[in-house]
């Protein structure tokens, strides 16, 4: 009992693996008297695999029995691994033991497609709805919404699930076609549209009255696999602004392809996942979401891909020196935001302490900027004069020597995300 | 001028009040009791703890700073590192003596340092909800051990009570020797003999005899989740620093 148990998990949780998303943020849901477990507003990565990534839910396929037969997938039909099926009490035991010992945040459940859509969908919702309602659990949910299931179901699923998301997998409609020819963007685009609207009523309805129950309260996520098809990185990000846009997503999230088959539309066995194209991508994400960027500054035309030695952040500023130097006494924060070297946290405090007299270089590296950095677009109470305006190209040599030592020094599949 | 107080957050707070009540021409350093060590130059003055007094300046802190800047206090309090008095110290005289707002000058040192060490408080908080494994006893308990940097156990008992408020647990500091005890109402401070003292409760009759099964479960599951043509053990050993590896049944 014990062992099968066991093998089932390695086979479900290996096959959830390549679904990047581990967020438990977003939801404030409260726990229930008597129950068990809560969300927290900024998620809790409770561990984090040897390769990087949050461990914040137990990841697993319901099952990875499917009809389908997408390229890029491992659970794909034609691929002869092994299959096995939780059953509903399986899950939910799982999910239970190991929220009660504090190994995670919730749970993430996705699922091949057996039978079809409605069936799959039907089961998902058993295991949160047993979940909800008889063991009176309130930790993270996120679920799977099952391309093709019916309204009904994805609205029941919604009232318990704390975040839903359905992926995009390849980021152009050719790519996908290419890959998985059963398959097409609006399978996404419909139910992602649908939730989204639910969300938008069921607020509304909640202003009104107060006992409506929340709706999928971390909002809805998708991921597009990136490096299997010849997609640009241009391509790439338009369609996570447009999705951003079109559907309020809260993430969009990038996944460096792993080659698992030696089909010959893909990049064959073997190949290095490009962690370092995905690391620029999730910069460029960010760029767009906190620090007020239009992903058109970033990407475009006369720059179709993100360059690989420095990142976004940078390449833009060199590209529009004209905008620099920005004076760190005066400037207007969505500015000063944009000076490499500068995050968040930092701009925000040099606004507030400039209210109290102009700042200076210690104070400025006290506060946590990365001056080297950043020295080369500031000016502020005693920047040294500058005899002459160094190019683009020039600043861009310094800045590279000078994180040579630092960065280049780790082989380029050990990055850090920032 | 050295202000001699007992250790305490309210005798901190006494000595605040103390200053104002005599505002001494000099600088005044601020030395808790048991580091104290008389000095023939220099004047001391021994703060005498008094609620009343601790309560007023609390008060007034948090009509000034509300409730996310006392607890930056508090953090820091609860770093027990010793400069940090001084700066909480300095920090309120210099809160009080300025029109508000003051607490946003980043520029101003003690405010700098104050903020910082706040922040290396909560991010062990924030560690600790994250890596404490409970075990399950035999009698339906859930332990957990550990042994933080700062004092933190104070910060966990809000996060750990609404979110485990089905089941008993325990949280021992090792290190402090002392606990808290959820028994599915409140929270009480404990202290254990000095026998089970651990991290983790290796003795198998003391433990539910599903422990073991889940235990190995989530190593399985944190094993097969891994993606191994994208390790990265630099990344990784930032993320869980060594020091906490010990925590996680996962690790062991
Ligand atoms: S439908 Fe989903 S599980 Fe099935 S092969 Fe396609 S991607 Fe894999």
């Amino acid at each position: 009992m014990a062992e099968r148990l066991r093998e089932k998990l390695n086979i479900l949780a290996d096959a959830a693996k390549y679904d990047v998303s581990c967020s438990s943020s977003g939801s404030d849901r409260k726990n229930t008297k008597g129950g068990l477990g809560n969300g927290h507003q900024s998620g809790i990565c409770h561990t984090y695999t040897e390769d990087g990534r949050c461990v914040s839910l137990l990841k697993i396929l319901l099952t990875n029995h499917c009809i389908f037969d997408c390229a890029y997938c491992v659970s794909r039909r034609s691929n002869d691994i092994e299959r096995a099926a939780f059953t509903v009490d399986e899950v939910v035991e799982l999910t239970m033991n190991f929220y009660r010992r504090n190994y995670i945040e919730g749970l993430f459940l996705s699922s091949g497609i057996f039978k079809n859509a409605d069936f799959t969908m039907e089961r998902l919702l058993r295991v949160v709805k047993k979940l909800r309602l008889e063991e009176n659990y309130n930790g993270y949910i996120h679920l799977k919404t099952i391309p093709g299931a019916s309204d009904e179901l994805i609205t029941a699923a919604g009232l318990y699930a704390d975040r839903m998301s359905i992926n995009l997998e390849m980021p152009t409609e050719t790519g996908l076609k290419l890959l998985a020819p059963e398959k097409s963007h609006q399978d996404v685009i419909k139910p992602l549209a649908f939730v989204k609207n639910q969300i938008i009523q069921f607020k509304e309805e909640k202003k009104l009255i107060k006992s409506v129950p929340k709706f999928v309260p971390a909002g809805q996520s998708t991921q597009m696999v990136v490096g299997a098809t010849a997609e640009t990185d241009k391509e790439i990000m338009y369609t996570a602004a447009n999705f951003y846009k079109n559907f309020s997503l809260k993430r969009v999230y990038y996944s460096g392809y792993i080659p698992i088959s030696n089909d010959s539309r893909m990049p064959i066995l073997g190949t290095q996942p490009p962690l370092l194209r995905e690391n620029r991508l999730y910069q460029t994400d960010w760029l767009m979401r906190f620090y007020g960027f239009d992903v058109r500054e970033l990407l475009n035309d006369g720059n179709p891909h993100l360059d690989t030695d420095i990142d976004p952040k940078l390449s833009w500023a060199l590209r529009n020196m004209q905008n620099f130097p920005v004076d760190i006494n005066t400037a207007d924060y969505q500015m000063i935001l944009r000076v490499p070297g500068i995050g968040v946290g930092s701009a925000q405090k040099i606004v507030q302490a400039r209210k109290f007299g102009k700042l200076y270089i210690h104070q400025l590296k006290k506060i946590g900027i990365a001056y080297n950095r950043a020295k080369h677009f500031i000016s502020c109470a005693d920047s040294p004069y500058q005899l002459k305006d160094y190019q683009s190209h020039q600043i861009k040599d310094f800045i590279l020597a000078e994180s040579q030592s630092k960065y280049l020094k780790t082989p380029p599949n050990q990055l850090l995300l920032f | 001028m050295i202000y001699i107080f007992d250790n305490s957050l309210e005798g901190l707070l006494t000595a605040v009040f103390e200053w104002f009540e005599r505002k001494p021409p000099s600088k005044v350093a601020i030395v808790p009791k048991n580091n104290y060590q008389p000095n023939a130059f220099t004047k001391s003055f021994e703060v005498l703890t008094d609620s009343a007094k601790a309560n007023r300046v609390w008060k007034g802190l948090a009509q000034r700073l509300g409730r996310p800047g006392i607890r930056k206090i508090y953090c820091c309090y609860l770093s027990e590192r010793l400069e940090v008095y001084q700066d909480i110290f300095d920090f309120c005289i210099y809160i009080f003596q300025h029109q508000a707002g003051t607490e946003k000058n980043y520029g101003n040192a003690p405010v700098l340092s104050l903020t910082q060490t706040a922040r290396k408080v909560e991010r062990e908080k924030h560690r600790m909800e994250a890596f404490i494994r409970f075990q399950k006893t035999a009698d339906g308990m859930f332990y957990c051990g550990i042994d933080p940097d700062f004092n933190v156990i104070p910060l966990l008992i809000n996060h750990f009570k609404n979110r485990y408020a089905n089941q008993q647990w325990v949280i021992y500091d090792i290190k402090r020797h002392y606990g808290i005890f959820y028994n599915l109402q409140t929270v009480a401070e404990i202290k254990l003999d000095n026998t089970i003292n651990l991290l983790k409760k290796t003795n198998q009759h003391l433990l539910d005899e599903q422990e073991n099964l889940y235990a190995n479960l989530w190593k399985d599951y944190f094993n097969r989740t891994n993606i191994v043509a994208r390790k990265n053990t630099k990344l990784h050993t930032q993320q869980v620093p060594k020091r906490y590896w010990k925590y996680l049944t996962e690790k062991l």
